[in-house]
């Protein structure tokens, strides 16, 4: 059964390709089942394939399924085919298993929209598009599906288009991505014309064997890593993704969170030979996801709308991923996006059903108390933000510290202090999250009050699930602490990430990293205690005192406008003088003009039409004798 | 036998009246009538052709101009008739409806 590992993508694409033949005759029941079942599939699939992963030799990796020549043209050979590597192995079991749970969830959640089937059809072939990502074994195929779950992520932002913020948010998302895109391909392009192959297999090679010169792999790597900035909104390209917020919350927790997001952070652990053959473009992606990192988070202190919040700290915290695949911990990159994957998705998912619960409400300042209200929601929701914060034997504390304790351990403390840093703000703004929804008074409209209620099943048990998964994910990769061998994901990861730099630090240090990184954990939880329950009026005085920070930070630094000022006001008038000057004048002109003196030379013509019969006659009379005088001469 | 020259003259002179009656007469049968001279006038020229050639050529195309000649014939009075029936009159400065 395992080497049918290629079929993992298709049942989704099957179960699109039914819904998009069949999908008005379905009712409802059926299109749930149906939706389930397909991700269902492909995860047992997925599962079977990860278990035959265990037993295979190093060497025989990976393995790799051709279905068939997808581009033959001169040297320039692109096959559609899939492949079977413990990193696509762990995506996949990631994929389809936080999918399927999200997919459960979303039949309850949608339970009440129009458009359940369309709803339905753009999240399975989103799961379609990310394993085609995932599990392609060449780079223009991973193009593919890069391109695919951008597509579904418009779609899914945009699904309540009718909303005019929703249809923005999807224009912006899918902008902003096709720039960093456009780089992508600039990066793919030229693996294309200096190796003559996609394959990652080759492009391994031909890095092992200096077969590529430094700085054009420099220049590779920077814009397939700017392709990656784009689509998992690091810095600059972040601004789509607080606004995709506008998509069903499902929606944010499956590709917002979980899974598209990371996607650029896949890329890097794929090409993970490439970066780390050149170390000035591993420099950026740690720098930049750092910054990111901080810089997501202080903005994240004073948002008021509880996903936007999340959606910051998606940010900051594939911030945390790129540092730790900057550094050349991989493996400990990856390791964050699984984690992350779990208790991310868990706190959308919980933020989903605090939203169900209080009719759409969005705005923390309209919440508070719910904690007896929502008996299931919060426990998993504070299993979540510990998660995140980094509370020592939960899942989000053995990731972020095994970034951190990589970044120490390579000297790049720049990088480590920022990632400390950004623990304290992560920590403090789920608990500000945490304190404002769930506890203090509550602060609901009466009308909203009336209306509380838990969320039906369908919804709290993948909540649990992933809460289940939110504590013990973290366990398949422990600290050096606790022994040599006790990093089984890293162990796993091994026979891809070739260059994985070992960590040489004491086990002293190693304690002390530990020590820091939960103190700075527990201080920033314990600001948020102090701030928003212990003295509920000091925040109110922070922000009279500082004003100016705060008004910096709650406008996000001004990047929007910023950017709407520099780039999208200029575009937009250039395409209005253009349209004026060029498109109505000389394009419009010509086309018009072409129509016009058409007609106006048939109108000259025609005069020779006097309708009269001796006319015509004689018209062929002078023919006939030209004829002859021409035949005869 | 009667010289090719005679014969070739006598087309000559049918064929320059039937012209001519083409664009002096203005009623439409008369053109038509025309018409059906100058077809004949050609006819002759080719009869006398193939006697002065001896081939048979000129003589089997001259059957399919009396051929096609009855055919134009036929349709060319029913169109005429219909254009009296239509407006009453069959001279041709009164047709002019394709006057662009």
């Amino acid at each position: 059964m395992a080497n049918y590992f290629w079929m993992i993508p298709f049942f989704p694409a099957l179960s699109v390709v039914l819904f998009l033949l069949f999908g008005r005759l379905m009712s409802k029941k059926y299109v749930s089942f149906q939706a389930c079942f397909s991700v269902l599939l492909s995860f047992v699939f997925s599962l079977f394939a990860f278990i035959h992963l265990l037993s295979l030799p190093s060497s025989s990796l990976p393995l790799v399924k051709k279905l068939f020549t997808w581009i033959l043209s001169g040297n320039f050979q692109a096959n559609f085919s899939l492949q079977l590597d413990p990193l696509s192995s762990v995506m996949t079991l990631v994929v389809t298993g936080v999918g399927f749970l999200i997919h459960v969830y979303s039949v309850g959640y949608m339970a009440e929209d129009r458009s359940y089937t369309r709803y339905f059809t753009q999240l399975n072939l989103f799961t379609f598009a990310m394993l085609i990502l995932v599990m392609a074994s060449n780079i223009v195929l991973m193009f593919v599906g890069w391109e695919g779950v951008g597509l579904c992520s418009y779609l899914l932002i945009g699904f309540w288009f009718e909303k005019h913020s929703a249809a923005n948010a999807g224009k912006k998302a899918f902008i902003v991505n096709r720039i960093g895109d456009a780089a992508f391909l600039l990066g793919i392009f030229l693996i294309f014309s200096h190796l003559g192959s996609g394959e990652f297999t080759v492009i391994n090679q031909a890095l092992s064997q200096h077969q590529l010169a430094l700085p054009l792999a420099t220049l590779i790597a920077i814009l397939l890593f700017v392709g990656a900035t784009g689509k998992s909104a690091q810095i600059p390209l972040y601004v789509w993704l607080p606004d995709a917020m506008e998509g069903p919350t499902p929606v944010s927790a499956l590709i917002h969170a979980a899974t598209m997001v990371t996607a650029g952070v896949y890329m890097v652990a794929r090409l993970n030979h490439l970066y780390s053959f050149t170390p000035s473009a591993a420099q950026i992606v740690a720098i930049v996801g750092a910054i990111t990192a901080v810089f997501a988070g202080t903005i994240a202190l004073t948002q008021n709308d509880i996903k936007r919040v999340l959606a910051y700290s998606t940010i900051s915290q594939i911030g945390y991923m790129f540092m730790g695949c900057g550094v050349g911990a991989y493996a400990a990159g990856m390791f964050h996006l699984v984690t992350h994957a779990f208790f991310k998705s868990l706190l959308f998912l919980a933020a989903g059903s605090v939203m169900h619960a209080l009719s759409g409400e969005l705005n923390m300042q309209k919440m508070g108390g719910l904690k007896k209200y929502l008996p299931q929601t919060y426990p998993t929701f504070l299993i979540g933000a510990i998660a995140i914060s980094g509370i020592p034997f939960f899942s989000g504390f053995f990731s972020k510290d095994a970034i951190l304790t990589s970044a120490y351990a390579q000297g790049n403390y720049l990088v480590w202090t920022l990632g400390i840093f950004g623990a304290v703000l992560t920590a403090f703004y789920m608990f500000r999250l945490i304190f404002l929804t769930f506890h203090g008074p509550e602060r609901m409209d009466e009308e909203v009050k009336k209306h509380i209620h838990e969320s039906p099943p369908v919804m709290t048990i993948p909540l649990v699930i992933l809460a289940i998964l939110s504590i013990v994910g973290g366990y398949i990769g422990l600290p050096a602490v606790v022994g040599k061998e006790a990093n089984w994901f890293f162990k796993f990861l091994t026979p891809v990430i070739s260059h994985h730099e070992e960590v040489h630090l004491s086990l002293s240090t190693e304690w002390l990293l530990i020590l820091a990184s939960t103190v700075v954990a527990l201080t920033g939880i314990f600001i948020a205690y102090v701030l928003y329950l212990k003295k509920p009026s000091l925040p109110h005085q922070m922000v009279a005192r500082f004003p100016r920070a705060y008004r910096l930070l709650v406008n996000k630094y001004y990047v929007d406008e910023a950017y709407n000022y520099i780039f999208v006001q200029p575009t937009i008038k250039g395409s209005e003088l253009v349209y004026q000057h060029f498109d109505l004048k000389v394009i419009d002109g010509a086309v018009n003009g072409t129509a016009t003196s058409a007609g106006f030379s048939g109108k000259i013509i025609s005069y020779l039409h006097t309708g009269l019969i001796k006319d015509y006659a004689l018209a062929i009379l002078l023919g006939a004798i030209i004829l002859l005088g021409y035949l005869l001469l | 036998m009667i010289p090719i020259n005679l014969i070739f003259i006598f087309g000559l002179v049918l064929f320059s009246i039937g012209l001519i009656a083409f664009f002096v007469k203005r009623d439409l049968i008369t053109m038509f009538m025309a018409v059906e001279l100058m077809l004949n006038a050609a006819n002759l020229i080719f009869i006398g052709f193939a006697q002065a050639f001896a081939s048979l050529e000129g003589q089997i195309i001259v059957f399919f101009v009396i051929t096609v000649a009855a055919a134009e014939a036929a349709i060319g009075l029913a169109i005429v008739m219909l254009i009296f029936r239509q407006k009453k009159t069959v001279k041709t400065e009164d047709l002019n409806l394709m006057k662009g």
